[in-house]
């Protein structure tokens, strides 16, 4: 072992160029914001200088909001110099992904058919955390229409891999992801339709949040695939991610799928210890193609779970594989319907050699959206055209229906099911995509808890040789996500 | 059973997505669209005699908020000059696209 560790090491003499750096928890930064030690200005200046600084590297940002933090900062300086409440994330320096629309900010969902464009209204998430005191410091970068693993696929460059440059932070919210690993943010908000926070916040080492279904408006987000879109946070660690679910969670009659649940106290949640909980491994996620190092870290996290006084054993998801082709009926299908109304003529890119409307819907689309897009938008196209509508996409709901009933037994028996956030580390730039099955392989450990709408939470689990973060991926089931964050809580502890 | 996607179904389905193709662009999505629903063929192994489609979350007998409808009023929408100040032509009035019938 040590003479291959020793060869390799000598081949890969250059070591890996890293931005990472850890941003200060809520409860330190709250702290010197009250008694008045930082600035809420001062903060959100230091953000706006680290941004700077690193951007042109990694590429996170496609756009900062500047007047508008700055504007907010100052009114937490002044309600914390007369002494008035302070909300939750009172001058808390946040970042939203590009999907996520803030009034007159640009918004292009990392696509060029939206390059210029300016929303006239608040995403609800980005209103609650705003509310809430947040200074709101841009817009993230992402893959285009938040389809894609790997933040390859936006028009406008990938998002570089704080951890090591030459790799993929993951996607579709790399952008969101990497802010938090290179402290460009201390949080940040994602949006999830089939991993994408939940794979690169595993890529990058910071913990990730898929809320419920339903959980957290989706007002606002562009929408890609409507029934299993979800926003989520993304922070260093597990409380101050709940802290960032509890502000954004709740029923918005502005979205009619939003659930009208209460929401509990997440943060208080997440400090209640796992003793006595119930862990559920499916044997379905540790077969092959699972990177050994990756095996190994999350039989770690599964031993510290245990010393922790949980227990554990295994459950069966046997139609765990079919998640995929499942997923990818849905949601094409979806997005075929979701991106219909990106065709140059209300908003956004419209093409300027058009003479007919007909050329006027062609010529923008086929011009401003990117290849990946496209792929999707005929899958989906073609899985809902008149005779293949039963083969295909209400095949696929039927399928869909198992995969959720699926998990609903294996709550009965378990409060949380763990697995490898993703079967391998992040990967190079360039290395996958141009084999877009291998993509799409790479998604088969998290399309099953999007299908099935249920929680779920990525929490660091220690690293490769290699030095590159390994995420243990805790789900739990409808509306429980507090039990999420009490497993993540004490993966986190044992600080593996 | 695979399915074996033909040149003319992809240029059929890109008429209705709105969408035009240049002939390398057919090509290679043909080659994808071929690749992906070889993979999606694996559906048809399982037997969904009597399963019920799920469409939505909340159909879920766990999950709370099953689609309660707002009351029928037309509500203030949005502010059509901000509105209008992003579309790509327009007089402020209509967004304005090229003729569709010739007089």
């Amino acid at each position: 072992m040590a003479k291959e560790r020793k060869a390799r090491l000598s081949s890969e003499a250059k070591p890996a160029e890293s931005y990472v750096e850890k941003p200060k928890t809520l409860a330190v930064l709250r702290a010197e914001i009250a008694a008045g030690h930082t600035r809420a200005t001062d903060l959100a200046a230091s953000y706006f200088e680290r941004i700077a600084s690193v951007n042109p590297r990694l590429n996170v940002y496609l756009s900062i909001t500047r007047e508008r933090a700055l504007e907010q900062a100052a009114r937490v300086d002044d309600a914390a110099a007369k002494g008035n409440p302070l909300g939750p994330l009172a001058g808390i320096p946040i970042g939203i992904k590009d999907v996520l629309v803030m009034k007159g900010a640009p918004a292009t969902a990392g696509s060029k058919i939206l390059e210029g464009y300016k929303p006239p209204y608040d995403a609800t998430s980005v209103s609650k955390l705003e509310a809430a005191g947040a200074v709101l410091l841009g817009k993230l970068n992402c893959d285009e229409f938040a389809m894609g693993g790997s933040n390859e696929n936006s028009a406008y460059g990938p998002v570089r891999n704080p951890v090591d440059t030459e790799r993929v932070p993951g996607g579709s919210s790399g952008g969101s992801a990497a802010a938090v690993a290179a402290n460009m943010a201390v949080a940040t908000l994602g949006s999830d339709t089939g991993g994408s926070i939940r794979q690169p916040a595993s890529f990058c080492g910071v913990v990730g949040v898929l809320p419920t279904y339903g959980r957290v408006s989706r007002y606002g987000l562009i929408a890609f695939a409507s029934s299993l879109d979800r926003v989520g946070p993304f922070a260093g660690n597990v409380r101050d991610a709940a802290t960032l679910l509890g502000v954004i969670a709740g029923h918005d009659p502005k979205d009619a799928t939003s659930s009208p649940a209460p929401v509990p106290d997440y943060a208080a949640e997440s400090d209640k210890r796992a003793e006595g909980l119930r862990i559920g491994v499916p044997a379905e996620y540790f077969g092959e193609g699972l990177d050994p190092e990756v095996r190994a870290a999350i039989e770690k996290g599964i031993d510290a779970l245990k010393a922790s006084g949980c227990t554990v054993k295994p459950v069966s998801l046997p139609h765990t594989k079919y998640a995929i082709p499942t997923y990818y009926l849905v949601a094409t299908a979806e997005a075929s319907a979701n991106l219909a109304r990106f065709d140059g003529v209300r908003y956004g890119y419209r093409s300027p050699n058009a003479e007919t409307l007909s050329d006027l819907y062609c010529h923008s689309r086929e011009e401003g959206f990117g290849a990946e897009v496209k792929r999707r938008i005929l899958l989906g196209t073609y899985a809902l055209s008149a005779g293949y509508y039963e083969a295909y996409y209400r095949k696929a709901q039927q399928v869909r229906r198992l995969l959720a009933e699926e998990f609903l037994s294996a709550f009965a028996e378990v409060d949380a099911i763990v697995t490898p956030t993703s079967p391998v580390p992040a990967f190079k730039l360039g290395e996958k995509s141009n084999d877009p099955l291998a993509m799409y392989l790479a998604d088969v450990y998290t399309v099953t808890a999007s299908l099935a709408g249920i929680c779920g939470v990525n929490v660091p689990c220690g690293a490769t040789s290699a030095g590159l973060p390994i995420g243990m991926q805790v789900l739990a089931a409808h509306l429980d996500e507090s039990t999420a964050f009490r497993v993540a809580r004490a993966v986190e502890d044992a600080q593996l | 059973m695979t399915a074996k996607v033909t040149v003319k179904e992809v240029e059929r389905v890109a008429e209705l997505a709105h969408l035009e193709l240049a002939p390398e662009e057919t090509q290679h999505m043909l080659k994808d669209l071929n690749a992906i629903l070889d993979y999606v063929a694996e559906l048809n192994e399982l037997d969904t005699t009597g399963v019920a489609p799920l469409a939505q979350i909340s159909e879920l007998d766990d999950t709370a908020g099953a689609g309660v409808l707002r009351p029928d009023l037309p509500l203030p929408s949005l502010d059509r000059a901000a509105v209008m100040s992003q579309a790509p032509e327009t007089d402020q009035v209509f967004f304005k696209v090229p003729k569709v019938i010739e007089r």
